[in-house]
């Protein structure tokens, strides 16, 4: 059997090592391969088939260290009965993994330019390996810039990393929340309202957004309205992935299957999808 | 203010960017430097406060009184604008403003810009055109916090 074959139809058994819960709904599992084989290495942006004996399998964005490969993180909303499975685990259970599936963000490409990461809710965790792999190759690129929104301040993820990320060399991390408390002290209002705050280099910046569709609809316009090239953004496209290698049918978006030629895609591929009604 | 003018500045606000420079002069000779120490409210729901602000640093909390509770809807910071119903003159403020941290910002009286923009109707152009960005701009973000675009769906990737 072909390596990719065997990566896609093979499922490897993972041992869950830590849950860590990130929010009052969203946790993070790590896991590590209880096969002979180590789990496959992964690019920022793919995902994997999480499989949970006796529930069903989930595609699950990767939201670790693409350096270290050999324990996948995926950070995980328990919206419903297969993701509230897949987050009460225990350290010691056991989880089926399949992939690593899908494009990824095109960090090669963004080298020797700034690095915009434009995230809404839990689209920051298939970022954060983005995040990651600009850090640890921190000469290769110029600013990092990370604009993150979520509802509340409940709901943010990774609280303790945005703010290391944020002392980090040439990096500015703004984070913002619909709605505040009293107690919030940060950044009230979408996160489309960070852009003032930021003083773009449009033909100097790779944009990678991730969020709700029509958050990254909103953020391309700003994007485009500050000079950003369609082929300088990379979104990445969410829909109802079944079998993870364009099988089934189930996530076609026009032309392309999100599972196999997404999900990560470049703005000038996606435009006419995007603005199509009822697609 | 570090050694710059007014009209220095006011050519390095957002806000004016744009403007001619006998508008930025007649800006300037309209501005007043105010500053607000931290949890300052700066003014009420329903006030009459005639005032329009250019934030240079700090960050103001737009917040509305609920019964038992404040809300906090917006942040303003520095390059962004307070208090733009003041230039219309009709009604009191639609928010409370509070200074999150010590405010640095250029005031000016509503009535003032008012009667400059109705003297000068270029400048008026380009004042109201300005503010309404800024009233387009808070009105698409608040079309966006009303969709709730981060509630929980089922079937989702990521």
């Amino acid at each position: 059997m072909s390596e990719v074959a065997q990566a896609t139809l093979t499922m490897t058994r993972a041992r869950v090592l830590a849950v860590e819960k990130e929010t009052h709904d969203t946790f993070t599992l790590t896991v590590a391969s209880a096969d002979p084989d180590p789990l496959p290495p992964f690019e920022p942006g793919q995902f994997s088939m999480l499989y949970v004996f006796g529930v069903g399998e989930l595609p699950i964005s990767i939201s670790g260290d693409p350096g270290e490969p050999e324990r996948q993180v995926y950070t995980i909303r328990s919206v419903g009965q297969a993701t509230h499975t897949l987050v009460s685990q225990r350290p010691g259970n056991m989880i089926g993994v399949r992939g690593p599936f899908g494009t990824s963000w095109p960090v090669k490409a963004a080298r020797g330019k700034d690095v915009l990461i434009v995230a809404g809710g839990i689209g920051l965790a298939p970022l954060r390996p983005v995040i990651y792999h600009v850090l640890r190759h921190r000469d290769d690129y110029v600013r990092l810039l990370v604009l993150y929104g979520a509802r509340s301040p409940r709901d943010l993820l990774y609280r303790r990393q945005l703010a290391e990320w944020g002392r980090a060399p040439d990096t500015q991390v703004l984070v913002t929340v619909d709605y505040g408390g009293l107690s919030w002290r940060g950044h009230v209002g979408v996160v489309t309202t960070l852009f003032r705050q930021v003083r773009l280099h449009p033909s100097e910046t790779v944009a990678f957004i991730c969020g709700p569709e029509i958050m990254m609809r909103y953020v391309v316009r700003q994007l485009e309205a500050r000079g950003l090239a369609p082929e300088d953004i990379y979104i990445s496209m969410e829909r109802n992935m079944k079998c993870g290698v364009g099988f089934c049918g189930h996530c076609q978006l026009g032309p392309y299957f999100v599972c196999k030629d997404g999900p990560v895609f470049s703005y000038r591929q996606m435009q006419p999808w995007m603005d199509t009604h009822e697609l | 203010m570090e050694h710059k003018s007014l009209e220095e500045t006011l050519r390095e606000h957002p806000f004016l960017e744009g403007f001619k420079p006998e508008h930025i002069r007649k800006m300037a000779e309209m501005a007043l430097e105010v500053q607000f120490g931290r949890d300052q409210i700066i003014f009420r729901e329903g006030q009459e406060s005639g005032l329009f602000f250019l934030i240079l640093s700090g960050k103001v909390a737009l917040e509305i009184s609920a019964p038992g509770r404040i809300l906090r809807v917006q942040t303003l910071g520095p390059g962004e604008e307070l208090g733009w119903s003041s230039v219309l003159g009709e009604g009191g403020k639609h928010f409370q403003a509070r200074s999150l941290e010590t405010v640095r910002a250029l005031a000016f009286e509503g009535a003032r810009l008012r009667q400059a923009c109705e003297q000068d109707p270029s400048f008026g152009y380009a004042l109201m055109r300005q503010l309404l960005k800024v009233v387009a701009e808070r009105l698409q973000a608040t079309r966006l916090q009303l969709l709730d675009l981060y509630a929980p769906r089922a079937a989702k990737l990521i």
